[in-house]
């Protein structure tokens, strides 16, 4: 089960706020960019009624905007879990075996990298160098590191956050 | 700001930052104590240890006499979190929360430097030795890093007090050719990879037409295994502003972009830190330094995308398109960003700048060989002791930067082969390892120095793994604009596929090596030109490895999952059942106290027995 097909939820809020700096960029020129780094950071992704949004606002196509956002891996177009994995798949983890804990995590969740779980709990990317190959093979739970570990971690490491959501 | 204003900033801080260095004692302070603020140390909880170390500094009523600094990185990213202490140099490696407090009672109460918590190698029967004189720092030449690990990056004045911005005010008192003839004698190359002469393309955009130019800093550093421009950047970010707004007075630009990749927090916060208190000073943005140069710079986010890296295609982004590359000519210095004239350089390269301005040509072309001159930062890891990022002269050898200055390989493996220059570089052998590594010696053996990258790898790894796992990268991230990169990678990926399989014949590998040679002729940027190296190179070098694949369908290293078999020893095997139940996928059968065996139709050969095995009864066979 994959969380692609979420119905949009963004807020009136969030709509005004993106409105508003889309008006002030678009004068600058050059700004698409901008606008969907800004619009990521207040909506977690980027879906079609966001680009929607954008293009109108910056006065381009939407397909400009999707070739954009498509062409970047920083844009996602699918939303986020509450707690973000990333597996460092750099030469220096690669070789330190971090092709078999993506393996893991991959089994474990159930999930392709760019995905979230259908309980939006956790998402899954396999990331280029996060550029701490002192602690190879390295994985990131949000702002935790979670450094030379091995396969067998893993499933640890996840009970922790799923025993953390059990506790509130 | 005035000449006078910033040598006035500079002799007040200089009191503070001067004893950072081994025996300097003249200082305010009695203590200096440094912890690394780079960003594998932070990962490492470094900031928790500084908020430690601020906490117990001011508890034992040490404010006035110890400095705590947060500074860029040092280098030694294996012993992270580091924590350095002047003016003896004490070198912290790997420091913990629960360590801070004896750390300040014993050495900065009572002067004792904790030995059990110091880097081993620097506790000798004769004393302590300082981090300076540790393998890992004596071989090397610090001239970009040369702030990282010294000063605190948020603070210009600690900047200027290591005659930060000195080389502006000197530059602007020349004309933009004198400034140029010094960079083009200098013989400083570009270190993003190509090492075209950097003053070379100073004077092209000098040259070029036009009213409007730009001067824009490449610090989409992409290559896997790569951080030594993040590392200048977060540890010494003014280096790189300076170095601008010289190349802007010099070819005549009035606003600089800086490309930096959005998956560097640390790196963007610093550097947008800097641009406030440089503006905030004088020193850029109107009549700089008292004068009618007016120069400002803007930060971009690259937004994940290893193709930016390529110069036409950083400029396109820098525009908000997608990041194509197009055709060259025009070359950027002619037509670059909107259109206009437009000087691109690196990070690295830029952090050379100020001191070949200060210093002179002759003083950089000293360093170095006959055709690379100066230094080259390397950012060091795999299977290596001392991951890091090391900075030496041009010239030194494969074998001293991995046995010297990196320790050697961990756990009494064999040295099988070290990887520069990233997706775009080679392998390079173990019997070419007395290499003097520069740009035309690594180009000769198939390899290139590339951005800096050194990935070292044991004999546990399989060359046609590592041969798969960069191409399945350039696939990856080809734009896919022209066919010979978007298509070709992915056909040259599958053949690999087929070798790593077993399923490839002798004739495969020579289409291989026909179709790389068409990739490098045909593609319209330097990601698929240089695409094929990896493959190219261990073709040459290890090409009885390729053959054991295609030829005996076996694996050397243990490492293609579709050649190996996992084998339990009956003579070795005690029964204790311990695999079994660890294999997820059934296919361990025995009785307890018998020797076990395994089910290869349903072996997943995950490696877990392997590893859970305590009688060394498991191992990998070829099939």
């Amino acid at each position: 089960m994959k969380y692609k097909s979420l119905p949009f939820d963004g807020t009136k809020e969030q709509e005004s706020k993106l409105k508003a700096k889309l008006a002030e960029l678009k004068p600058q020129g050059a700004a698409l960019m901008k606008a969907l780094q800004f619009a990521q950071d207040l909506y977690g992704y980027l879906p079609y009624e966001v680009q929607q949004m954008i293009a109108e606002g910056l006065g381009i196509s939407l397909a400009d905007v999707y070739g954009v956002v498509t062409f970047y891996s920083q844009f996602t177009m699918y939303p986020k879990g509450k707690y973000q994995i990333s597996i460092c798949l750099g030469t220096a983890c690669y070789v330190k075996g971090s092709g078999e804990i993506y393996d893991k995590l991959r089994n474990l969740l159930g999930i392709e990298s760019g995905e979230c779980t259908v309980d939006r709990m956790f998402s899954l990317d396999a990331t280029r160098c996060i550029g701490c190959c002192g602690l190879a093979p390295v994985m990131t739970v949000n702002d935790d590191v979670y450094g030379k570990i091995t396969a067998d971690d893993v499933e640890g490491i996840l009970a922790k956050y799923i025993s953390m959501e059990g506790n509130k | 700001m005035t000449i006078q204003q910033l040598n006035e900033i500079r002799e007040k801080a200089f009191l503070s930052v001067a004893s950072r260095k081994v025996g300097q004692q003249k200082s305010l302070y009695r203590h200096q104590v440094l912890v690394c603020g780079g960003s594998g140390c932070t990962s490492g909880n470094s900031r928790k240890i500084y908020d430690e170390f601020a906490k117990e500094i001011a508890e034992k009523g040490l404010t006035d006499d110890v400095n705590l600094v947060m500074t860029g990185c040092f280098g030694l990213c294996a012993l992270g979190p580091v924590v350095i202490v002047y003016p003896e140099g004490s070198f912290y490696a790997k420091v913990e929360l629960s360590h801070v407090c004896e750390i300040v009672d014993s050495h900065l109460v009572a002067g004792q430097p904790v030995a059990k918590l110091l880097y081993e190698e620097t506790v000798t029967d004769e004393g302590i030795k300082a981090l300076n004189d540790t393998h890992f720092y004596r071989k090397q030449m610090r001239l970009a890093l040369r702030n990282c690990g010294v000063i605190d990056p948020e603070n210009i004045e600690e900047y200027i007090a290591r005659d930060g911005y000195q080389a502006l005010y000197k530059a602007i008192n020349m004309s933009g050719d004198e400034i140029i003839d010094t960079v083009i004698n200098s013989g400083l190359r570009g270190r993003g990879g190509a090492g075209f002469l950097t003053g070379r393309k100073w004077k092209f955009t000098q040259g070029a037409k036009g009213k409007i130019k730009y001067v824009c800093c490449n610090a989409d550093e992409g290559d896997p295994g790569a951080f030594m421009d993040r590392s200048v950047l977060e540890g010494d970010p003014h280096v790189v502003l300076e170095a601008m707004s010289i190349a802007a007075y010099a070819v005549g630009a009035a606003h600089g972009y800086i490309y930096v990749r959005a998956e560097y927090p640390v790196a963007v916060r610093r550097l947008q830190i800097a641009l406030e208190q440089s503006r905030k000073y004088g020193l850029l943005g109107n009549n700089i330094l008292g004068t009618d140069f007016s120069f400002d710079i803007e930060i971009r986010l690259g937004a994940g995308a290893f193709v930016c890296g390529e110069e036409t295609a950083l400029m396109t982004s820098i525009e908000g398109k997608r990041g194509e590359p197009r055709p060259r000519p025009p070359f950027p210095a002619i037509e670059g960003l909107f259109h206009k004239p437009t000087l691109l350089n690196n990070v690295e390269t830029y952090a050379n700048i100020p001191q070949i301005i200060l210093n002179g040509a002759e003083w950089y072309s000293a360093i170095g060989t006959e055709k690379s001159k100066g230094t080259k930062v390397f950012a060091l890891g795999g299977k290596i002791h001392n991951t890091g990022l090391v900075e030496v002269p041009m010239g030194t050898t494969l074998r001293e930067i991995i046995y010297e200055i990196g320790g050697g390989i961990p756990n009494g493996k064999a040295f099988k082969a070290a990887q520069t220059g990233g997706p775009s570089g080679g392998c390079i052998p173990a019997e070419l390892i007395d290499t003097k590594i520069d740009y035309e010696s690594l180009q000769a053996i198939g390899s290139m120095m590339g951005s800096g990258g050194l990935i070292v790898m044991d004999e546990d790894n399989c060359m046609v793994d590592i041969a798969k796992f960069f191409l399945e990268f350039t696939v990856d991230e080809s734009c896919g604009k022209c066919t010979p990169c978007r298509i070709g990678t992915k056909r040259l990926y599958e053949m690999l596929c087929k070798v790593t399989e077993g399923k490839a014949t002798l004739e495969d590998l020579d289409k291989m090596e026909e179709l790389c040679y068409y990739i490098q002729d045909n593609s319209l940027c330097g990601l698929g030109q240089s695409a094929p190296n990896p493959v190219l190179s261990t073709l040459k070098y290890f090409r009885k490895e390729y053959e054991a694949h295609v030829v005996d369908k076996h694996c050397p290293a243990g490492v293609c999952k579709s050649l190996i078999n996992y084998v339990i020893d009956p003579e070795k095997c005690i029964g204790c059942n311990l695999c079994a139940r660890n294999c997820s996928a059934n296919a361990i059968r025995g009785t307890l106290k018998q020797p076990h065996t395994i089910d290869t139709s349903l072996c997943i050969k995950c490696g877990v027995c392997l590893t859970k095995c305590r009688f060394n009864a498991i191992s990998k066979e070829g099939k």
